[in-house]
């Protein structure tokens, strides 16, 4: 065991677990979050995805000793002074979820996806969402929505 | 704003509170009525001939309706919702639904076969509809008027007389023009009692509101669940912790069939956490206080098995010609209409198909999961068994305790489309919180899931047509051979597979069973004959079949929907007036209006594809000109239809092949779609987008595959799904009502859940067919390269 000091959603956390833990059963179970999600605990699904300097990580192979002192968002943590992110309101407007249980890959890999190409075709929602599994098949209206929320993005930037 | 759990923080660690956080549903979860849910048991039935297990209604003037179903993801909770408020006459933002659990629900089966609306809706409007008339009774009684003089509207009962509103007196004293639900009742109870020999039958005396006069029907109101899912809040059944809650792993046998010789308990006692090896009979499992050190301790683990003295099972690439030539297990009771064997011998054309279709999983995007937790000598199983009523009555007999100790509190988690009807997971963690006294949570891994998951049967078709000299089907032979033998039941303890593992077997194993056709053709002759064939090995088997979303209407339409369209190729007709040729053929019986409703859903759907009447293949066979976008793409279109009980569906699919690749993408699809009365068309049609594109995932990309001893599809590498880059273009629903009288009042709600599913997998046969003029004839679809 060792103590790992993590920053997550803003706010720093001590724990004492082996180093090699994934990030994912730390954030689940003794930062009693609930957005990530276990899917497949091999990094194919999508379902355990948090933000990390940016980018879209899957924190079910992402050992808890290699994130100390980073900032890690989690979907928790995309809305900001208590508005969601345009993301999180493009999934409500566009009512994408089924079961729901995919969604915060979906959510936060869509954010990556825009973040890094505001403007995106169809080919590249395509290929940007590509690793992020859903088994309701929600794909269609995931498509549909970060659309919209790039649509709202740049509203918000005009 | 509906969930019902609360989670309170306690010792630094989420702890499941019993409370409600639904900001409508002050403390309690459940009738408050019935003991609480805070009480440490027993738990007893709720009593479903009592008005008050069904609706709430509070001082504040809101209401709480509890249904004893569980809502996948499909949104059937805000379709409750929506007719009981119509039939309550209460405001939907006044209102939330508790749903599925054994002790505060009523025991209404939970979920499964598209059945929520079509049959349960009825009971969940009677009751409601009761409560609005006990209501008004109170009202009139309030008022001193009669119940005629009084109308009500968002919850408010208000007094008319002589058509103007006239405010009624005590004494002196003015009552006011109107007066709330929640002042009459609030918090108080109904004391009504209901009849009805079950629960579906369950009723009041008051009657149902024709269709025209429900406010909330046919409108979409967004789906309550979704907000707490986008913005990370909710907490599913995956979330759900205890005090002194330790993690569960599974240890599997290596090999299908493997006997258990011994553990060596020492090659993971060093691990940090490490608190237990549980066994009995082939089912093993390691404990520890976190999740991690359970995770590497089942990895880490020496377990000595003993290999079956004979395969389990044939290998996936052998399956049909096993299947084939297997002894029948059972054999349906044949159907015949005509002559049809007499009609081949003279038919003009006669033409032979077979079809296969092989075991797919169900592969949830979560693994099984559940936690126990036996404090108080109770079980609490918090889960998301879609039939959590099953689960409780199946746990009670596997640990051989009351009835009322047990209960199951259904959570959210991933649709599984059947997977939790027997729901593993939730047995094995009751059973080792039993055994090891403390809340344990079980968690399968992805590796477990897809190999042991239940699977959906495998099909062998031969299909026989035969044409007359004007291109006429008369005479058709099905034939189907499904590998269904020993399917799983709801939740009966002697079929999970920790009960299994140990070495219990049900006294008579389900026969399972191939399933015929849904289609209204009027064909002349016709013989449709059955049979289920068994694996080597039926029990402890990571085949196990159970219900794979519509059990296996994917498959048999398949095989009918295609040589449906190998029929017109021969007739060189075309496929969408070939089948409506053979549905118009016959007015009589049609119960339900099927036949036209049929009639109706394919001309729609061509409609709107704006389908080009021609025979397929666009490319004739032989030629060697491709008609498509390009030298590489070829196009086509394909139709199949279907119905399942009363929900009739057409969907059209246009493909793009290319032909190096041999890749089919599924550019565009149009599926017309009657389920009757429509509730919440926003969230029907997208239930509708999403099963049409599972459909889509079943035919281009899964198959368990095997050897001889094991699963060897184990991940979503080597179990691939429809993924973002699969996706159409476009899709295009369209909900159509082929009743032949659309407007009468009492229009029924058909169940929606599945019906899109089936005539998918032929829809994009026949289109790649169209494109390439290349029959395809086993799922998955794959083209041979070049094409």
């Amino acid at each position: 065991m060792a103590t790992i000091n993590l920053r997550v959603n803003g706010k720093a956390h001590t724990v004492d677990v082996e180093p090699s833990t994934p990030l994912l059963y730390v954030l689940r179970n003794d930062l009693d979050l609930s957005g990530p999600r276990f899917g497949c605990g091999l990094g194919q699904c999508g379902a355990c995805t948090v933000l990390i300097r940016g980018e879209a990580v899957r924190s079910c192979i992402r050992p808890v000793s290699q994130v100390q002192g980073a900032e890690i968002t989690t979907l928790e943590g995309l809305a900001q002074n208590g508005k969601l992110h345009p993301v999180q309101q493009a999934w409500i407007d566009e009512q994408v979820p089924q079961c729901g249980f995919c969604q915060n890959g979906q959510i936060l890999t869509a954010k990556v996806l825009l973040d890094k190409t505001p403007n995106p075709t169809d080919a590249q929602i395509r290929e940007g969402m590509q690793g992020a599994l859903c088994r309701c098949m929600t794909y269609y209206r995931v498509q549909k929505a970060v659309r919209l929320a790039a649509d709202t993005m740049k509203g918000e930037r005009a | 704003m509906s969930s019902r759990r609360d989670f309170i923080k306690s010792s630094g660690m989420l702890v499941v509170g019993i409370a409600a956080t639904n900001s409508l549903a002050d403390a309690f979860v459940g009738p408050p009525f019935m003991g609480g849910q805070n009480a440490a048991g027993p738990y007893p039935d709720p009593d479903f001939h009592q008005l008050d297990s069904w609706i709430v209604i509070r001082q504040d003037n809101t209401a709480t309706f509890f249904v004893g179903k569980t809502d996948l993801g499909q949104g059937t909770g805000t379709a409750f919702r929506q007719i009981m408020c119509d039939e309550l006459d209460i405001a939907y933002d006044k209102t939330s639904c508790v749903m599925g659990s054994t002790h505060n629900t009523v025991d209404q089966g939970g979920s499964g076969g598209s059945d929520a609306l079509q049959t349960d809706g009825y009971p969940m409007r009677r009751v409601a509809a009761e409560a609005r008339r006990v209501l008004l009774e109170m009202g009139a009684t309030h008022f001193g008027v009669p119940v005629s003089a009084l109308a009500v509207s968002d919850g408010v009962i208000s007094v008319r007389r002589g058509g103007s509103l006239d405010p009624p007196t005590r004494g002196d004293k003015p009552l006011g023009l109107s007066i709330t639900y929640g002042d009459l009742i609030g918090g108080r109870k109904f004391n009504v009692t209901l009849t009805g020999r079950n629960t579906d039958a369950t009723t009041g005396v008051a009657p149902l509101k024709p269709v025209q006069e429900m406010k909330n029907v046919g409108k979409s109101p967004q789906r309550y669940d979704i907000p707490a899912k986008v913005e990370g809040s909710l907490k599913w059944a995956v979330d759900v912790k205890a005090p002194g809650m330790v993690h569960a792993r599974n240890v599997k046998p290596p090999v299908a069939g493997a006997t258990l010789v011994s553990i060596d308990e020492a090659s993971v006692r060093g691990i940090p956490g490490f608190i237990t090896v549980v066994s009995k009979g082939n089912y093993v499992a390691v404990v520890c206080e976190r999740e991690e050190q359970a995770i590497r301790a089942a990895r880490q683990i020496k377990v000595d098995w003993k290999k079956p003295a004979t395969a389990p099972f044939p290998a996936s690439d052998d399956l049909f010609t096993y299947m084939r030539a297997a002894s029948p297990s059972s054999t349906g009771k044949p159907t015949e209409i005509g002559a049809t064997d007499a009609s081949f011998a003279s038919a003009a054309t006669v033409i032979e198909a077979e079809y296969d279709v092989p075991f797919q999983g169900h592969t949830a995007i979560g693994p099984a999961h559940a936690m126990a937790d036996p404090s108080n000598d109770q079980l609490t199983i918090y889960t998301n068994d879609m039939k959590s009523y099953g689960m409780r009555n199946g746990v009670a007999e596997f640990l051989k305790m009351p009835r009322d100790r047990v209960r199951v509190v259904w959570m959210e988690g991933p649709q599984g489309y059947g997977r939790t009807a027997a729901d593993d997971a939730g047995f094995e963690a009751a059973y080792l919180a039993k055994e090891i006294g403390r809340p344990v949570r079980v968690q399968w891994s992805r590796q477990e899931e897809t190999a042991w998951d239940t699977k959906g049967p495998a099909y062998a078709f031969k299909m026989r047509g035969g044409l007359d000299a004007q291109g006429n089907v008369v005479a058709l032979h099905y034939d189907a051979c499904a590998a269904d033998h020993n399917h799983l039941g709801y939740n009966e303890h002697e079929t999970v597979l920790i009960s299994q593992l140990m070495g219990i077997r049900k006294a008579t194993p389900s026969p399972g069973r191939a399933s015929l056709p849904s289609d209204m053709y009027v064909i002349p002759n016709r013989k449709q004959t059955t049979r289920v064939v068994p694996l080597p090995m039926p029990f402890e088997t990571p085949l196990r079949t159970g219900n794979l979303r519509d059990p296996d209407g994917p498959q048999v339409t398949f095989a009918a929907e295609s040589f449906i369209d190998e029929l017109a190729v021969a007739a060189k007709a075309d496929p969408v007036a070939f089948r409506l040729k053979m549905l118009q053929a016959s007015t009589g019986d049609d119960s339900g209006f099927k036949r036209a409703r049929s009639i109706v859903c394919i001309k729609a759907a061509a409609e709107k594809f704006g389908w080009d009447p021609r025979p397929s293949p666009k490319v004739p066979v032989g030629g060697d000109k491709p008609l498509g976008l390009s030298e590489d793409i070829l196009t086509g279109r394909g139709i199949a239809y279907a119905y399942r009980s009363q929900t009739v569906v057409a969907e059209i699919a246009e493909v793009e092949v290319n032909r190096k690749t041999g890749r089919v993408w599924v550019k565009r699809l149009v599926i017309a779609h009657d389920c009757g009365l429509v509730i919440n068309p926003a969230a029907l049609t997208r239930v509708i987008e999403c099963g049409a594109l599972y459909g889509l995932s079943r035919a281009l990309h899964e198959e368990v595959k095997f050897d001889t001893e094991k699963v060897t599809s184990v991940d979503w590498v080597t179990h691939p799904t429809l993924t973002h880059a699969d996706t159409p273009e476009r899709i295009d629903v369209v909900l159509v009502n082929g009743d032949p009288n659309p407007n009468r009042p009492d229009l029924q709600h058909y169940g929606a859940g599945e019906t899109m599913c089936k005539p998918m997998l032929a829809a994009v046969a026949n289109a790649v067919f169209d494109a390439t003029g290349t029959r395809l004839r086993r799922i998955p679809l794959s083209l041979p390269r070049p094409v």
